[in-house]
This record gives C-alpha cells, structure tokens and sequence, in this order.
C-alpha cells in the first residue's frame, strides 16, 4: 500500500478523480443557482463574480450545470463501465480457461462487434433502445467489452498454464471451483489496470454521445449535452464549451494516469 | 508382466502434441510419449530417470489424466480412468496425488498457506472448518512447517518450504499414490536429503507408493526400488535398482549412469560422453530411437525399432543388442571406442 501511494501517476491521478467524485458527491453545497433556471436576459454572459465561469445560451450559471454534470457524466461512466468488465471478464476468463468451442463462439461475437467504431455501435445501440439514463448506460458499456474480453482472455490463458491452476485440477477439482478460486484471483490485477482507462474511454463516449444530441434527456445536464449547448457560441461565448470540455478532459486524465501508474506499479518489468 | 499386484498400470500410453509450425497452417506432431507400458506395484517407489524433455512429465500427466493421452489406457487399482467419467475421476483423483516439479509456480499466490494446505479437503469436503484446521496442523507438523506461519502467503516461504508445503498438500487426505515430479531439483543439496527422507518416512508411516521422477540419478537410485528409463518418449529400460546398476542392458543406461559423478574425488571414470546427434522429436525416425547417437549400432538398429524385452528377473531393455554388450560401469567400453 505505501508503494502503491509512492507512484507519482497513481497519486495525481488519484487525486483528480478523487476530487471529481467529492465535486459531484456535494453538488448543492457548491452551487448557489438551480442548473435548470431559465435566465434569457443573462445569457452568454462572460465569467463575473456572479457567475463564477459565465453563463450559457439560456442564461444558466455554467458553473452549476458542469457541477450538477459531473454526476450524471461520472455516473452513467461507472454504470457503463461496470457493465462492460462484468461482461468482459466473465466471457473473457471462461474463453481463456475452458478453450475450444466456446472461445471460438464468443471470440467471433467479440470480433462483429469490434467490426464496428465505438462511437457507432454506441449510436446504433441507443438508437435502437431509445433515450433514458439506463440505454445510455448500456449502449456506453457494450462497445466496451471487447477492451475487457481481450484482456480477461489473455490473462486467463496464461495464468490456466501455470501449475498452481494445473495442481488444483490434479487434487480433483471442478473446472468452476478452479476458474473462481485460482483463475479470477490472478486475473483480476490486469482487468483493474484496464479498467481506469474504461473510465476514461466511456467518459469521453457519454460526451461525445451528448454532442451529438443522443445524450441523456434535457434538461439534466451532462458535460457532453454542456459543450453541445455552447457549440453554437464557442468564439463570442467560449466558456460554455471550455470550461465543460476542460472537465471532460482532466477526468479522462486523470483516469489515464491511474491506469498508466497501476501498470507500472502491477509489472515491475515495464 | 505377470505380477497382478500392481496399483497402477500404464499399457501402450502414447501422448502426441501438436505444434504450430511457423510456416502455414500445417501442424507438425511432436510425440513426446511414444507407446509406453509398465505397472507400478502397491508400496513400492518407482523411479523413473531420463534427460530433460524426454517426456517424463508428460508422462505422468497422461497417467493422471491430467491431460488427454492420444492411444493407450491406464488402469489404476483396475478400472481404466479413460473409460472414467469426469466424476468418477475426480473422485479417483482424491487417492493420486501429486507434487510438482516447481515448488515455485505450484501454489497460489493469493491464497494464504492453511488455504493451500486444506485445498484437497475443501475440495473432497472433508469435515468442518475446525476439522480442516486441525488436520492442516497435523500435516504441517509432518512435514516439519511451523505452524505459526499458517496465515502467510507462498512468497514468505523458501523454496523448501514450499515444497513442504506440497507435500503437505498432497498427504492431506491420505492418498494412496503419489507422483513426485523432480520433487527435489529446485532444492539445495542439504535440503534434497532433508525432503527425501521426510518422503521416506511417510512412506513407511502411511504405506503409500511413489512414482518418483528426476533426472538425478543419484536421487533415484537412494529412493527407488525399481527404476525405468525413459528416452525420448520411450522406455528403454526397466529394472530394480540393483539389477540395474549392476547388469546394465541398454548402451543409453549405460551413458546416463556413468555420468553421474562419484562422491570420491580421487577416483576418476571415464566418462562416456554421447556422440552423434540429438534426433528431433518432430521427425520420427525409423529404427531404435538411440541409434544415432548409440556406439553400438548397426544396420538393424536404423530400421528395425526395438521392442521392450524380458531378460529375468524383471529386467526390460528396448535394446537389439542387449545381453551381447559388456556394459558394466568400470570397464568403460563406451569411452573406449569414442
Ligand atoms: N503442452 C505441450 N505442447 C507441446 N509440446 C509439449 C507440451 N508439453 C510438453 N511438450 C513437449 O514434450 C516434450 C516432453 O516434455 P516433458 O515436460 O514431459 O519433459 P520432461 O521429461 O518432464 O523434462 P524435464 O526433465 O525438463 O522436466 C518436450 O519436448 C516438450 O517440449
Ligand atoms: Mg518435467
């Protein structure tokens, strides 16, 4: 654990995201107006001692709305991502493990779908499911699989060589009981790694998704609905996009950071 | 062979791998147990010697079932555990234990010693979790662990320890077979004794049998009551120990014993250093698998393969030439010629 502090990438990282996760957690006490008040007379107004970052194309303090965003953005990351290791992992450690007809099976679903550019299958997806905060959650999250399949496969296969896997099966152990206790244990380190760069990825896909219009439904905000509001202004009102877009980008960082310093703590040989 | 008091026995066990060649698709095949037969007797420690890659492991591990052999059969008290369902088997696998070759990747970094060492109890559900501890106690005290590490992890053990730790392990629900796969190689020399004896002695505590594989002959010969010889995936030579030692058959024994050193260091042999090549085992060759790099050989052996013959006495050799060579350890008849 004190090695684990003492990696500069994995404290900044930390850090940041640890901050994101406290600016969401105590979003009313941070804020003074509702992200929803209407204030047409107000709009676009440069950062003021009022607003603190200005106020976007309807007239809303844009400090509030990327605060009040960042719950909606981080949350439906995390739901995303949790959706993407679980089903990752789980076809990727069995794949892995058992070998044979059901790697090639899931192998080839693995392969359709990275046929596919992220961001496209995303849209195909909450499309095809309709808006609402658990569509957007999947259609994030499926395009992810891949990232934690291919990973989970890998580790499983190599950590299935290994003689303790071998030893366990020699004492009479069931292939399950084997997967679960000596398996999962030893894979569980990489996907981790993976993981906080999911983060990032899925983070930027809900932005990207809430550019383009396919986002969560208005009027919640979310940074990538944010930066879609202020397009329209971005040279005479360049704080709606900027300062939700520089959000977007420290998160995404910050993530990054975390995952780059995890695998450098996790392999010593890199 | 005739004697039917056998706990064990392998007939025409032949495991075959296939390899991904580096060009195309096609697959070569790589036989790296070609064809072996032999029983192992109820109490007996069975050594089996052969240089390293000749399919000693493999071996065992198509004995086991661990992995699939490619033809053969092997019947253990029997019944043939390839006719086995996969239940059946894993419940057969409660009396055949095993100890790996590396005491360092054979126990789970993430599980806690007493974890590791009930593993076989929790597996075949023995008793309740006292029970399990208790029993955990009793085989680290066997195995001469001290107790009090009994919440460490692997990676704070020696790697004696660890291979205590194994045998521990594979005592716990006192099997009645167990495979020692160079139980002691990864050891130092001090060690190896401490280790071998402690499998001796539970051996005679619990009347188990061992099927004990190295490429250390001294160790084989100070553990085993009978020794095959194993090369390239064959066996060419079968034998009690001093039956071995004594009336060597197959010029490949012959040149596996007289390279171990003597504990004497004023006593010099000559050693008889292998000539020719070292045959692939991708490319099959006819005749005896020896033969290229065998001093005695002859046109027969490079196109007629050797079967295992009985010379008495419970004395096999896979040699053509066998009983016509003078292959007795001081002579030096092989050194001689190259
Ligand atoms: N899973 C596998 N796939 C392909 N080839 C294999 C596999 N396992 C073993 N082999 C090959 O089979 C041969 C015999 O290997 P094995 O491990 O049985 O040797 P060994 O006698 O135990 O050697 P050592 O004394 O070094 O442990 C080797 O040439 C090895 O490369
Ligand atoms: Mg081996």
């Amino acid at each position: 654990m004190r090695t684990l502090l003492s990696n500069k990438f994995i404290m900044l990282g930390g850090a940041m995201i640890l901050a994101m996760l406290l600016i969401a957690l105590f979003a009313p006490l941070l804020t003074v107006y509702p992200y929803d008040g209407l204030d047409l007379a107000n709009k676009n107004q440069a950062p003021s001692l009022e607003h603190m970052m200005g106020t976007d194309p309807y007239g809303r303090d844009v400090w509030c709305r990327v605060v009040y965003g960042s719950r909606v953005s981080l949350m439906v990351s995390f739901a995303a991502v949790g959706v993407a290791v679980v089903c990752g992992s789980v076809l990727g450690i069995v794949s892995g493990y058992l070998k044979g007809g059901f790697d090639l099976a899931a192998g080839r679903l693995i392969d359709i779908m990275m046929a596919f550019p992220s961001l496209l299958l995303s849209m195909i997806i909450g499309v095809a499911l309709g808006p609402s905060t658990r569509n957007m959650c999947l259609s994030i999250g499926i395009p992810l699989i891949p990232i934690f399949y291919r990973v989970a496969r890998g580790a499983a296969l190599s950590v299935g060589e290994r003689t303790f896997v071998i030893a366990s099966e020699s004492m009479g152990s069931g292939r399950f009981r084997t997967m679960f206790r000596h398996v999962l244990p030893n894979v569980l380190p990489q996907i981790f790694v993976v993981l906080s760069m999911g983060m990032g990825g899925s983070i930027l896909a809900e932005a990207s998704l809430g550019f383009l219009g396919l986002g969560i439904p208005q009027p919640t905000p979310s940074w990538g609905l944010i930066v879609n509001e202020g397009k329209p202004y971005m040279f005479t009102a360049p704080w709606t996009t900027g300062f939700s877009g520089a959000f977007i980008a420290l998160t995404i960082w910050g993530f990054n950071l975390l995952g780059d310093g995890l695998r450098d703590h996790l392999d010593p040989r890199v | 062979m005739a004697d039917n008091d056998y706990l064990i026995r392998l007939e025409g066990l032949t495991k075959t791998f296939s390899i991904n060649s580096s060009r195309g698709f096609r697959s070569a095949r790589l036989t790296a147990v070609n064809d072996v037969s032999f029983d192992i007797r109820r109490g007996e420690v069975f050594g089996l010697v052969g240089e390293s890659g000749c399919g000693k492991s493999t071996l065992y591990k198509a004995a086991l079932r661990l992995i699939e052999a490619s033809s053969g059969s092997v019947y253990y008290q029997g019944r043939n555990l390839y006719e086995m369902s996969f239940r059946e088997l894993m419940k057969v696998r409660r009396e055949m234990q095993v100890v790996f070759q590396d005491p360092y990747d054979s126990l789970n970094p993430r599980m806690t010693l007493e974890e590791l060492a009930a593993e076989p109890l929790r597996i075949h559900k023995y008793g309740g979790r006292a029970r399990r501890l208790a029993r955990t106690e009793e085989l680290f005290a066997a195995v001469g662990l001290p107790v009090q590490l009994i919440k460490g992890y692997p990676h704070q053990l020696s790697g004696g320890q660890r291979q205590r730790l194994c045998i521990a392990r594979a005592l716990s629900l006192s099997p009645e077979f167990i495979v020692c796969d160079e139980a002691v190689s990864a050891l130092d020399v001090s060690i190896q004794a401490q280790i071998l004896n402690l499998l001796l002695d539970l051996k005679e505590q619990m009347g188990l049998t061992y099927l004990f594989i190295s490429h250390n002959l001294s160790v084989v010969r100070f553990v085993s009551d009978r020794i095959g010889v194993m090369y390239f995936g064959r066996l060419v030579e079968l034998a009690g120990k001093d039956e071995l030692f004594d009336h060597i058959l197959h010029p490949y024994t012959y040149a596996l014993l007289s390279a171990v050193p003597e504990p004497d260091p004023g006593w010099i042999r000559k050693y008889a250093v292998l000539q020719g090549s070292v045959p692939s085992m991708l490319r099959p060759q006819a005749g005896c698998v020896f033969h290229s790099r065998c001093p005695h050989g002859d046109r027969l052996c490079t196109q007629t393969p050797p079967e295992l013959r009985d010379f008495g006495g419970g004395h096999y050799a896979a040699c053509h030439k066998a009983g016509e060579l003078n292959l007795s350890l001081d002579t030096g008849c092989l050194a001689e010629k190259g």
